[in-house]
């Protein structure tokens, strides 16, 4: 059928159609935004679906935009670690799409709705278009729609605070920008083709060249800068806690994966494993500064005094864990990172929807005032210890399938140290987990006074919060169905194009 | 000794340039205290890229990549690194105004835009 | 004031030719240097020029926000639909030959580009516009 050959294009189009919808008939009506932002996000979530199973039943889908094929035209395409992240990112741009309703009104105001549905869509337009284009360039172009309506997003909420917390990122993403394209244009001028296939194809004719190698560091940065990989995480804490909640929960679960999604694109199938093993030994400092993320960031989680802050750090130690599986690059272990891709997405996406449900009820999300919530919010708090759970890593939840395929690969390779200092890091997750279950179960027998009835959310807001919740225990317990897909994928990577 | 001095330098005059604009810009995005002048040196560190990509397309004796007249034969600097250019021009610009809304709103906020300044404000509130 | 005189005569005597170039840069994108972005860029010069002549509310009546965001809307809308068009005889996205073989007029193709560039024209003018009017607002009107 001719409709489903041209998903992938329709996947990115329908939602800039949606978000110049959005905008002139927001301009009339406000309440048309919602509506019409929740259709077109839920049809893309179910092309997603059906583009990942046409490529797992028929192979990669390789789509020639405007009927030129490269080297001259540019291409989508998808294959299976594609389709993957794409349904990732469309699964929670769903559940944002449900929640955005009451807390847009609540944290953002009647003004700038319309604003923010429209970059929504248009934030969700860059990230689909990052996750599924084959031409290097065009990823650039992609990931700088996504930032560009990212920082604006983030610079939407009532508070002074935001705009400075916006500013820092602006800047630091552009930097990261900036290198981006020079090591783009380090590549074309090695190669003289954009194409990643292409590239792929032609570039290890130049392994030795300087050219290349400035290239490849400049390409590693300025992704790593995006995806706030340690040390170069410095704008993550204040975006995350000084935005929205709904355009927190975007950006944290599924923004900077993608970025990592386009590192591990780019470090895989163009410059293959011969060039990070043999040609560039990079592997093994990534996986050193990937450990230090990960017991930085849980131990700077620990040390935060507001909720929001909190998880943000959480964040930076999880990229922590995708890119300890770059660092090993083996096949058991890039199944764990692309695995907790999804997993990871879902598990803080639904402790930032519960963030986001807190302050909408409380008006805030310090820690020091939020003791004996559970009493009020009984649901948010127990979808908290699920999610949270899985972040530890307790079985059967996705996050311990993930960490499980991540030490079975490090040990394989050999690396043993790292292994145990993984398992050291999910004991560090246990202490901020268990520091906001402890305030909100077991501290404060008074109510607070304003508080005096159950003041649970909106049907809005709870149901995909609990939803979330709920995929984080079932995902795990039906892994194999994930593995068939994940399994293919990081055989893909490190098979090479 | 003149060959590699000649070679390093003067052959690759172009690259110079558009590194040491690029160190430039990201000086003045670094050290300067001021958000505007900040924004500035971004616009220098992203002029400096396209001067490098544009560079990099260009073919000893060509002309502008536009199609003369049938009929006459002639040599063309590379067209693809300008299209790309004219994208990245698009996200720069973009960029800038994003910038510069949110310095309009951080002064109306706090008053100042000098990062020095900023700080104060902060530590006052 | 007398010292505003020559800069608003100056002004009404040039806004008309730049506009014009503007045109001009846009329609000729698929055959020389210009295009979309270029001229629309162009145009949006004319209104900041008209702008810093007469004053911020001379020119909102004349080109209001309503104009802008509509316009803004139907560039986009109309580089889409031509994208979208193309899907329906077969052909790829923004694969103009599948139209151009599908009606059988000749030249089609190139017609079809030039309708492309002056959408995008028209945004990026709507858009620069907008962007001028919310920096000269002073936290006027909202959006």
């Amino acid at each position: 059928m001719t409709l489903i050959e041209h998903l992938p294009v329709l996947v990115i189009t329908i939602p800039i159609l949606a978000s110049l919808l959005i905008l002139v008939a927001g301009w009339w009506d406000r309440r048309f935004c919602y509506p019409i932002s929740l259709v077109t996000i839920l049809s893309q979530f179910g092309a997603a679906v059906i583009i990942l199973a046409q490529v797992m039943r028929e192979g990669p889908i390789r789509y020639h935009l405007g009927g030129w094929a490269p080297p001259l035209g540019i291409e989508l395409a998808i294959d299976s670690f594609n389709g993957f992240v794409l349904v990732t990112i469309l699964l929670l741009a769903a559940a944002t799409a449900v929640y955005a309703r009451r807390s847009v009104e609540h944290e953002i105001g009647p003004e700038k709705t319309v604003s923010f549905y429209v970059l929504f869509q248009l934030l969700v337009t860059g990230l689909v278009g990052m996750t599924i284009t084959g031409d290097i360039f065009n990823l650039y172009v992609f990931l700088e729609i996504s930032s560009i309506a990212a920082y604006t997003l983030i610079a939407s909420a009532r508070k002074p605070r935001s705009y400075l917390a916006s500013f820092n990122y602006l800047i630091l993403g552009s930097i990261a920008g900036g290198f981006i394209l020079i090591g783009t244009g380090n590549l074309y001028a090695a190669t003289g083709a954009l194409n990643m296939l292409d590239m792929a194809r032609l570039l290890p004719a130049s392994f030795e060249l300087a050219t290349v190698h400035a290239g490849f560091l400049f390409l590693v940065i300025g992704y790593s800068i995006k995806a706030a990989f340690f040390p170069l995480h410095i704008w993550l804490p204040d975006a995350y806690a000084e935005s929205p909640s709904a355009v927190t929960i975007l950006i944290s679960t599924v923004m900077s994966k993608v970025s990592v999604y386009a590192l591990l694109r780019i470090i895989f199938t163009i410059f293959t494993t011969a060039y990070i093993i043999d040609v560039f030994p990079v592997t093994g400092f990534i996986l050193f500064i990937a450990t230090v993320a990960m017991i930085a960031g849980a131990v700077l989680a620990i040390a935060q005094s507001d909720l929001k802050r909190m998880l943000a750090y959480s964040s930076v130690s999880q990229i922590g864990y995708i890119m300890f599986a770059l660092g090993v690059a083996n096949q058991v272990a890039l199944e764990g990172g692309i695995l907790h891709i999804l997993g990871h997405a879902v598990m803080k996406g639904c402790l930032f929807m519960v963030a986001g449900l807190i302050i909408y009820r409380v008006g805030t999300s310090r820690l020091s005032d939020l003791e004996g919530i559970a009493k009020v919010m009984p649901i948010s708090c127990a979808a908290f210890a699920l999610a949270g759970a899985s972040m530890i890593g307790i079985p059967p939840t996705i996050g311990f399938m993930s960490k499980y395929y991540l030490v079975l690969g490090a040990l394989e390779a050999g690396h043993w140290a790292y292994a145990a200092i993984l398992l050291l890091g999910s004991l560090l997750a246990v202490g901020y987990i268990w520091r906001f279950i402890e305030i909100a179960y077991f501290r404060g027998n008074r109510d607070g006074g304003h508080r005096a009835r159950t003041l649970e959310a909106p049907a809005s807001m709870l149901a995909p919060m609990v939803v979330l919740a709920l995929l984080c225990l079932f995902l795990g317990i039906f892994v194999e169905g994930l593995m068939e897909i994940v399994g293919p994928a990081a055989a893909l990577l490190l098979g090479g194009a | 000794m003149i060959e590699p001095l000649y070679e390093l330098f003067f052959a690759r005059y172009n690259y110079w340039m558009a590194i040491i604009l690029m160190l430039i810009g990201l000086y003045a995005l670094i050290a300067k205290q001021n958000l505007v002048k900040k924004l500035i040196g971004l616009n220098i560190f992203q002029t400096a890229i396209f001067l490098f990509y544009i560079s990099l397309g260009e073919v000893r004796g060509g002309t502008a990549p536009i199609y003369l007249p049938e009929g006459v034969d002639a040599l063309y600097v590379n067209p693809l690194p300008h299209v790309l250019i004219l994208t990245a021009i698009v996200v720069g610009v973009s960029v800038t105004a994003v910038g510069l809304s949110l310095i309009v709103r951080i002064h109306e906020e706090y008053g100042v835009i000098d990062e020095a300044d900023l700080v104060q404000e902060l530590r006052r509130r | 004031m007398r010292k505003n005189v020559i800069i608003k005569t100056i002004s009404r005597l040039s806004v008309p030719f730049i506009q014009v170039f503007a045109l001009y840069v846009i329609v000729h994108g698929a055959l020389g240097a210009g295009g979309g972005f270029q001229g629309g860029v162009v145009f949006a010069a004319s209104f900041i020029l008209m702008i810093i002549a007469f004053g911020l509310t001379c020119v909102r009546q004349r080109f209001s926000y309503r104009w802008i965001v509509a316009l803004s809307a139907l560039g986009i809308t109309i580089y889409a639909t031509i994208g979208l068009l193309c899907l329906i005889p077969g052909g790829s996205y923004l694969g103009y030959g599948s139209i151009e073989t599908a009606l059988g007029v000749p030249h089609l193709h190139g017609y079809l580009i030039d309708a492309v560039e002056v959408g995008i024209g028209i945004t990026v003018m709507a858009t620069m516009t907008s962007i001028i009017y919310d920096m000269s607002d002073r936290g006027g009107e909202s959006s």
